[in-house]
């Protein structure tokens, strides 16, 4: 299999919305290509008609009745936020403004 | 520490006979912490003000005729579970300062049995690693030997129990970061049954894995603890409705008869002899006390660290994905909201979580998906068969818990592959959603130093009763547990 690239690196750390530096990059490439590699022998199992496991659990479905309860308070909710207003979280601007 | 209760269940009958109060009892484990926190570095918050405040009310209540297990025992609460009035970091920068507005359920519970609370211990940050060497607040030192590791996750937590900072901890174990640090530290680690206890409020690592566990320093108390926390919470919708079991009072019923297999994929080459000796002596001891000991096979046991580190790492992905510098927690400041994402997560978060984040997101993303993760959750039906097959044969399991004695802080090894596979001994059971106890084992010698090695029991879904119970038998005959690490080392 061939080894990661370090662009490659640069594509999932862009889906995983995180700022790397060009050693860590580099460093990543290497580290997830050994991970990688390691576990391509899990191709070497037959897994036909086997169901993939989400959960361990037999549980299903846990219902319970819509009826409205309290929640977390505004100011709580808030508390550790780095930036607020007008109770309120505070994001900048997403989309640009035009005329 | 002689002039302490050594356990949980120890501390109730002085606290009942008036021999000392719960004020008393806390001020004395502050002093302890003060003392040999320079050295061991188990805590990351102590709250001394809070924990006298609950101790005075602990004392008030037993003035009042109240009388239970937990009512005035002070414990040590991993970091990465949410207790109202102490920060909550999981060891991260991306963290720091946080209060969580919320309770988790075990602490809540805790806290109305009337525990009290010393502070938080350390981790490995968001749980992930081996050795605390991955908090972004500095590694904890094992107090059997300080230039060493007590393990992680949960190393914190087991180095407080071990060194006298607390009579006892709650760590989580979501690949073995209960039970591997136990072994690590003499200490008893258990993991329960994956849904026996809630996670509402615990910091989420890998939601289909992660599970809060008792770390003590004897059988008994860890199946107190166990009671105290374990049962459905309508909070998180993965926990049993199955009412939890009296494990405090199943501890006697011996092992005579009992069948256990010691599975031989377990028993591997280039396992430390130390540890190869001590599970062999373990299984001695088992069969001198009427258990029979079998051969048993867990044939996808090599399998274990791949699918854990595709599932535990996709998981971890899209549940660290919260942290975005908007809500709470550290933020970059920059202008642009892209940009501010990024480089708050690229700086908030340690190089260990950056590398489980990418490596978990290359599995979930388009074209890797089926080849990576579906393919791990397929191997992972056929881990959990191997241990279904195997229950049908045996009680329980025995087995080493990690393959190596605890190594020097700096020298975990530096190849990915190599440091994933520590966990090779209890990953697979935590796949499978089993139990497992780790319970001291004796001692390995390594350049002079006397270095604790666990032996763990791995059971039924639901039957941590007879871990217990077996636990129990073994820490009676061994009296392992009893030895406590001399101060002159701290």
């Amino acid at each position: 299999m061939p080894k990661l690239t370090p662009d490659e690196v640069r594509h999932i750390a862009e889906l995983a919305k995180l700022a790397l530096t060009d050693e860590e990059i580099e460093q990543y490439a290497s580290d997830l290509s050994a991970i990688l590699d390691y576990a391509r022998q899990l191709q070497q199992v037959n897994t036909e008609h086997i169901h993939p496991t989400a959960s361990v659990l037999p549980l299903r479905n846990v219902m319970r009745p819509d009826e409205p309860r309290p929640g977390l308070a505004p100011e709580d909710a808030l508390a550790n936020a780095p930036e607020r207003q007008d109770g309120y979280f505070k994001v900048h601007a997403v989309l640009e403004c035009s005329q | 520490m002689s002039d302490l209760p050594r356990t949980i269940h120890e501390t109730r009958q002085w606290l009942r006979s008036g021999q000392i109060t719960s004020v008393e009892l806390t001020e004395a484990y502050l002093e302890r912490i003060q003392q040999v926190e320079p050295q061991v570095h188990a805590y990351l918050h102590v709250a001394a003000d809070a924990a006298l405040a609950q101790a005075r009310l602990a004392d008030e209540r037993r003035a009042a005729g109240e009388d239970t297990p937990l009512l005035g025992v002070p414990l040590a609460i991993k970091d990465v579970i949410n207790v109202l009035g102490m920060p909550a970091t999981a060891a991260s920068r991306i963290l720091e300062g946080f209060m969580p507005p919320y309770e988790a359920t075990v602490a809540h519970k805790l806290r109305e049995q009337g525990a009290v609370f010393l502070g938080k211990a350390n981790t490995d940050e968001f749980a992930m690693g081996w050795s605390t060497e991955n908090s972004a607040y500095g590694a904890t030192h094992n107090p059997w030997a300080l230039d060493r590791t007590p393990g992680g996750s949960s190393g914190g937590p087991a180095a407080a129990v071990a060194a006298g900072e607390a009579p006892a901890a709650l760590g989580t174990d979501t690949g073995g970061s209960v039970r591997q640090p136990a072994s690590w530290t003499n200490t008893v680690g258990m993991r329960p049954t994956y849904g026996r206890v809630s996670r509402y409020g615990v910091i989420a690592f890998a939601s289909s894995l992660d599970q809060v566990g008792p770390i003590t320093r004897d059988v008994r108390d860890n199946a107190i603890l166990l009671e105290a926390i374990a049962g459905h919470d309508p909070h998180d919708g993965t926990t049993f409705p199955d009412p939890v079991p009296p494990y405090s009072q199943m501890l006697e019923g011996g092992v005579k008869g009992l069948r256990l297999g010691l599975p031989r994929e377990y028993l591997t080459e280039d396992m430390h002899p130390g540890v190869r000796e001590a599970t062999q002596e373990a299984v001695r001891v088992l069969r001198d006390l009427g258990a029979v000991v079998e051969e048993a096979s867990l044939p996808y046991t090599d399998y274990g660290m791949p699918v854990y580190y595709l599932i535990a790492t996709a998981e971890a992905s899209a549940n660290l994905a919260r942290y975005d510098g908007v809500r709470y927690g550290y933020s970059a400041g920059a202008a642009d909201l892209q940009e501010n994402y990024k480089l708050t997560r690229g700086r908030g978060f340690g190089p260990e979580v950056k590398r489980r984040i990418l490596l978990g997101a290359y599995a979930l993303s388009a074209g890797y998906y089926d080849a990576y993760y579906l393919k791990a959750q397929k191997v992972r039906t056929l881990i959990r068969a191997d241990f279904d097959a195997a229950f049908q044969r045996f009680d329980a399991l025995v087995a080493p818990v990690a393959p190596i004695p605890p190594f020097r802080i700096g020298e975990a090894p530096t190849d990915p592959v190599a440091l994933y596979l520590l966990d090779v001994l209890t990953l697979p059971s935590a796949l499978a959603g089993a139990p497992g106890i780790s319970v001291p084992a004796g001692f390995v010698e390594e350049d002079g130093e006397q270095l604790p090695v666990g032996i763990q029991f791995i059971g039924r879904p639901l039957d941590e009763a007879t871990l217990y119970r077996i636990a129990s038998a073994f820490e009676r005959a061994t009296g392992y547990g009893e030895r406590a690490p001399t101060d002159a080392a701290m």
